[in-house]
């Protein structure tokens, strides 16, 4: 192949690199107002009154409550529960009330801090536990978004059978996705034109759906572009639609253009995080480490308003059970209500909750049944033609087995045991330890999912003989128009420079779906590898284009097509392959198209002078059908690597009152480049049928088995099996004290 | 940008004499801004008192390292860089260049400034603790004239210290002695190796005289509301020879003489355990040179 699998140079890397990149706060207009939301601090209440204080020529500012809102007062997305502006009642702390809007920027903060809202306080529910047993009530009947029941087998009659049944309990904490460039929107909206909106941002499309239903406009009075996105990671999924909302609310009424952009500490404290999570598992086991059955309850806390959760509470459900064999699982799995703004997206998307739990669970069974815990995994790991807790039959050639040995190689895990363990004994302060997980992630959409989406993508000849993808799918830093520019390139047999990437507006490109999920590569790059066909066979019927050709040919090829007929633009839509099923009500079937499968090693020192643990060395290893661009590939894993660390070790969001209180970056602890050791990767590539090329999805796969594999190995240092994470020196401190009282 | 610029000013002094005239005449009106570094913290969060700044940076006489027989003189202006590049600082004061090191990252190296550790006087300041293991002192101008501090004496409360509106640290001074039978002790506990905040840092200096320890200087930040010495253990290691017992006399007096707590970044009885824990480290380094 002459593209794919090459490190090409990225596509917008030299704009990036000298600055011409414009991104949110570059974009300026004439005339432009500033805008800023005014939050409640309560948590939950009803409003009174806004009071305006003295000493601000108010009759300057635009001001838009709800009672503004031309169309609905809710964000379109599933449920519509979630106000753009609070209508009396407050649900959540840092809930939008009123937006501002003045042309200087300095006088809009002095106007923010002087208006107050007067809130009578209802009493809240902060945590999981409270919601659960139901201390308020504070959304729906019973504060569950939504509640998932996954059965396969019977579980019930497995408990008299097993010769161990291990049960555990896990947390995992929010964590922040930390794109470096913080959110943004400028508006543009008037009766006249409709709407338009610039945004950093994921899902244009979201946007788009959201804004018509705000406006109650319809779809070709709404326009959303996205400008250049410094990073996402689910951060910009679901929350630009509700800023692009707040913008074009201003904008619409005061008659001019309108940005609206979040410092560092409204963006940390009022937008979305990983929901956090509790997990209880019982596992049946034979005495020969065999799995018999898991129960698994799995619960999410949703904060204030339903958002995505349903559909993260499905992820996370689905890989409850994770890449092994089980004849009788339950997982029940439940999102509930806490008041605290919205959890949200972010990378990994339920499934780096659900994983942790079973990992450390796994490494507590392998303890108790005195099994290594390679050896432990190694007797469950799904097998080609087995069937997963969906009931999906793996028809992937997937060798968990051998990824299993690599890894030990790779890391040199039973020396590096032995070595940690003799060592151990004689530093009384320095333990290093050594630790694992197994685990695979679903790429693209749940179930009927990508099916429901229909995603469609462009692709059209330009005058200059160059090939323009259209395509709703956004780069946000990851690699997507190098990789969709590679795969065309290729499929055309032509230079990866003739290629080029049409903006993200929905004025121009068809909807591709959004840029989430682990899809942009292999469900939206088929479509641009089948575009590609399409456009290559037009071609070749017209005549203009011979059996074997040169770029230069192609491209001549082009201009003389657009000459006779003025236009060539093709469209693919995205089928189902036809041996996918799902059934939604039953939650049975094929959850996702194809899995990536990983086994990850993590090495790690703890200081027990001062509780701290820092990972020394890490492999990744995976397998993630063909690898389109090295580089890229190699930076989403290792980038993800250190956003696990961050998530095992160090980030810890500080709630007050359901309200993050350390939302700066001096005191929401993302490790630096100094803090996460060396990140080993490794390719193995089983090209997959309906992947370009055989590609399959890999964004979110390195989140899942961090975190785990860390914990584990903190485990083999010090035999202190911590259920939760982060583990911040805090936690770890904790624990080691309390083992030490116990004993 | 959370502040109203509008209601800032900055001004730029010609010199030195200027700037203390500009704050005397005009007291609670200017301020001093050297380095800016946490000043601007402030004003990103909205959070800084509306004054006068007086932009200090440019003053060549708050500048540079000099040395004479008795003391080396670092200018309020040094900054973190200057003083990891600088030999004498190195052999001499090593603490303060692991501070230095340890301190912010490269971009805050290089504007980040001694004097403005010291007059921000956050109890989590990382120079703090390696001047007073040096027993530094501070030499403190103002129109009236030239003021010394023992740098132990500065700060008084959280927040609080031992300098006027019209006065400006014009340089810190590091008493010299001869580098042999020293030890050298400074550890950061913080939130991550690099741009990070202390939730403990302990500096420590031992000069030896045969096998006792003839001179002592212990000093914390981040487990009182200021920077401390701590006298008494001090007190406890001073004129006697390391044995297991003095340790463990020391460890349980140093644990009586901090005490830190909750916050958004850690707890009180890590910090507590974590301060006697590498107390502890120091103290076996100590043994190591002695004993061993
Ligand atoms: C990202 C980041 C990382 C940081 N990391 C660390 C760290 O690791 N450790 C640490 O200790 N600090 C750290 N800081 C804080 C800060 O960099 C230091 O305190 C620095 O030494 C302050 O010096 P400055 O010159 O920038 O002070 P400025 O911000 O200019 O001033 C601070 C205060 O001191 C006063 N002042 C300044 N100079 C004088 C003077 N000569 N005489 C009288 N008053 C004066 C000012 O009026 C002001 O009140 C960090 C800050 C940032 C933003």
């Amino acid at each position: 192949m002459r593209w794919i699998g090459k490190d090409v140079p990225r596509k917008e890397g030299k704009d990036k690199v000298t600055g011409a990149s414009r991104y949110i706060d570059d974009i300026t207009f004439p005339d432009m107002l500033y805008g800023v939301t005014v939050r409640s601090e309560t948590s939950r209440g009803i409003l009174q009154r806004t009071v305006f204080e003295e000493g601000i020529p108010w009759e300057e500012f635009t001001q838009v409550t709800c009672k503004d809102i031309p169309g609905n007062n809710y964000v379109a997305l599933i449920e519509t529960d979630q106000p753009y502006l609070a209508d009396g009642k407050i649900n959540h702390p840092l809930e939008a009330v009123l937006l501002l809007a003045h042309p200087d920027k300095y006088l809009l903060q002095e106007a923010r801090r002087k208006v107050s809202l007067e809130v009578d306080p209802l009493p809240p529910v902060y945590d999981i536990e409270e919601s659960l047993n139901q201390k308020e009530i504070v959304w729906g009947k019973d504060n569950v978004f939504k509640e998932y029941l996954l059965e396969k087998g019977d579980i019930d009659q497995v408990w008299e059978k097993a010769d161990h049944i291990i049960e555990g309990e896990y947390k995992t904490g929010a964590q922040e996705q930390l794109y470096i460039e913080t959110n943004g929107i400028v508006a543009v909206a008037n009766p006249e034109e409709g709407v338009t909106v610039w945004g950093s941002l994921q899902c244009p499309y979201y946007v788009h759906k959201a804004l018509m239903a705000l406006f109650d406009l319809p779809a070709d009075k709404i326009r959303v572009i996205q400008t250049t996105t410094g990073g996402g990671f689910g951060g910009k999924e679901e929350y630009p639609s509700m800023i692009a909302g707040h913008a074009a609310l201003l904008a619409w009424k005061s008659g001019k253009p309108v940005k609206l952009i979040y410092d560092r500490l409204e963006d940390l404290a009022a937008t979305t995080k990983r929901h956090p999570s509790l997990t209880r598992h019982k596992m049946a086991l034979s005495s020969e480490g065999k799995i018999l059955g898991m129960e698994i309850d799995f619960v999410l806390d949703g904060g204030a308003y339903a958002t995505l959760s349903s559909v993260v509470l499905s992820r996370g459900t689905i890989h409850a059970a994770g890449p092994y064999l089980c004849e009788n699982v339950r997982v029940r799995a439940r999102v509930v209500a806490t008041n605290t703004p919205p959890h949200g997206a972010f990378r990994g998307f339920g499934a780096p909750q659900s994983i942790f739990a079973l990992e450390r669970h796994l490494d507590k069974a392998a303890l108790q049944l005195n099994l290594s815990k390679e050896e432990l995994r190694r007797r469950n790991f799904i097998q080609e033609g087995q069937l997963t807790a969906t009931g999906q039959v793996i028809n992937e050639k997937v060798s968990l087995a051998d990824l299993m040995t690599k890894a030990m190689e790779k890391s040199d895990f039973q020396k590096k045991k032995e070595q940690f363990h003799s060592e151990n004994k004689k530093n009384k302060y320095i333990k290093r330890g050594i630790g694992l997980s197994s685990f695979f992630h679903g790429a693209g959409f749940t179930g009927s999912g990508e099916a429901y989406l229909e995603s469609m993508l462009g692709m059209e000849a330009t005058k200059e003989g160059k090939i323009r993808i259209l395509s709703a799918s956004t780069e946000i830093g990851q690699g997507t128009n190098t990789i969709f520019s590679q795969i065309a390139a290729e499929a055309l047999g032509i230079e990866y420079d003739l290629i080029e990437i049409s903006v993200p507006d929905t004025a121009l490109v068809p909807n591709s779906g959004p840029t989430v999920a682990s899809r942009t590569c292999m469900i939206v790059g088929k479509l641009v590898e089948s575009a590609a066909i399409q456009v290559k066979e037009i071609l070749r019927q017209s005549g203009f284009l011979a059996s074997t050709y040169s770029s230069s040919e192609f491209s001549k090829a082009c201009q003389s097509y657009l000459d006779k007929f003025s236009q060539l633009r093709v469209f693919s839509k995205y089928k189902q392959p036809t041996n996918i099923k799902w059934d939604d009500q039953t939650y049975r079937g094929d959850a996702y198209g194809a899995y990536a499968w990983a086994v990850y090693v993590a090495e790690i020192k703890i200081d027990l002078r001062t509780y701290e643990t820092t990972v020394e060395d890490f492999v990744a290893l995976q397998e993630v059908g063909k690898v389109i661009h090295p580089t890229l590939a190699a930076g989403q894993i290792e980038g993800g690597v250190a956003q696990g660390i961050g998530y095992g070790l160090y980030e810890k969001v500080v709630w007050d009152k359901g309200q993050m209180i350390n939302n700066q970056m001096t005191n929401y602890i993302m490790p630096t480049s100094a803090d996460i050791g060396k990140i080993r990767v490794f390719f193995e590539e089983a090209p997959y049928a309906h992947g370009p090329a055989g590609a399959k999805g890999i964004g979110e796969l390195p989140l899942d088995g961090v975190a785990p594999a860390i914990s584990s190995a903190i485990e083999n240092a010090i035999g202190l099996d911590i259920p939760e994470i982060p583990v911040t020196p805090e936690t770890l401190h904790e624990y080691w004290v309390s083992r030490k009282v116990n004993s | 940008m959370r502040a109203y610029l509008p209601a800032y000013d900055a001004l730029t002094p010609d010199s030195l004499d200027h700037a203390l005239e500009l704050l005397d005449t005009h007291p609670e009106e200017y301020v001093p801004f050297a380095g800016g570094t946490d000043l601007m913290v402030l004003l990103d969060w909205g959070k800084l008192p509306r004054k006068k700044y007086l932009n200090i940076w440019n003053l060549s006489e708050l500048k540079g390292i000099q040395e004479d027989e008795s003391f080396i003189s670092l200018g309020g202006l040094t900054t973190y860089t200057e003083i990891q590049a600088s030999e004498v600082l190195q052999k001499e004061f090593p603490n303060l260049c692991q501070a230095a090191r340890w301190s912010g990252a490269w971009a805050i190296q290089n504007r980040g400034t001694l004097g403005g550790n010291i007059a921000n006087a956050s109890p989590a300041a990382d120079s703090s603790p390696a001047l007073l293991s040096y027993g530094a002192e501070l030499e403190i101008v103002s129109r009236s004239g030239v003021r010394r501090l023992p740098y132990s004496e500065f700060h008084t409360g959280y927040k609080e210290m031992r300098l006027e509106k019209n006065e400006i640290i014009r340089a810190i001074l590091l008493p010299r002695s001869s580098v042999e039978n020293c030890h050298h002790y400074y550890r950061k506990v913080g939130t991550r190796k690099a741009q990070a905040i202390s939730k403990v840092c302990l500096a420590a200096f031992v000069k030896w005289e045969g096998n006792k320890i003839k001179e002592c200087r212990i000093a914390l930040g981040s487990v009182a509301p200021t920077v401390i010495r701590c006298p008494k253990s001090e007190e406890i290691l001073t004129g006697k020879t390391l044995s297991r017992e003095l340790k463990e006399e020391a460890k349980a007096t140093l644990g009586q003489e901090i005490s830190p707590i909750d916050d958004v970044r850690s707890t009180k009885d890590y910090r507590l355990e974590i301060a006697v824990n590498i107390f502890d480290e120091f103290l076996d380094e100590l043994g190591g040179c002695k004993e061993g």
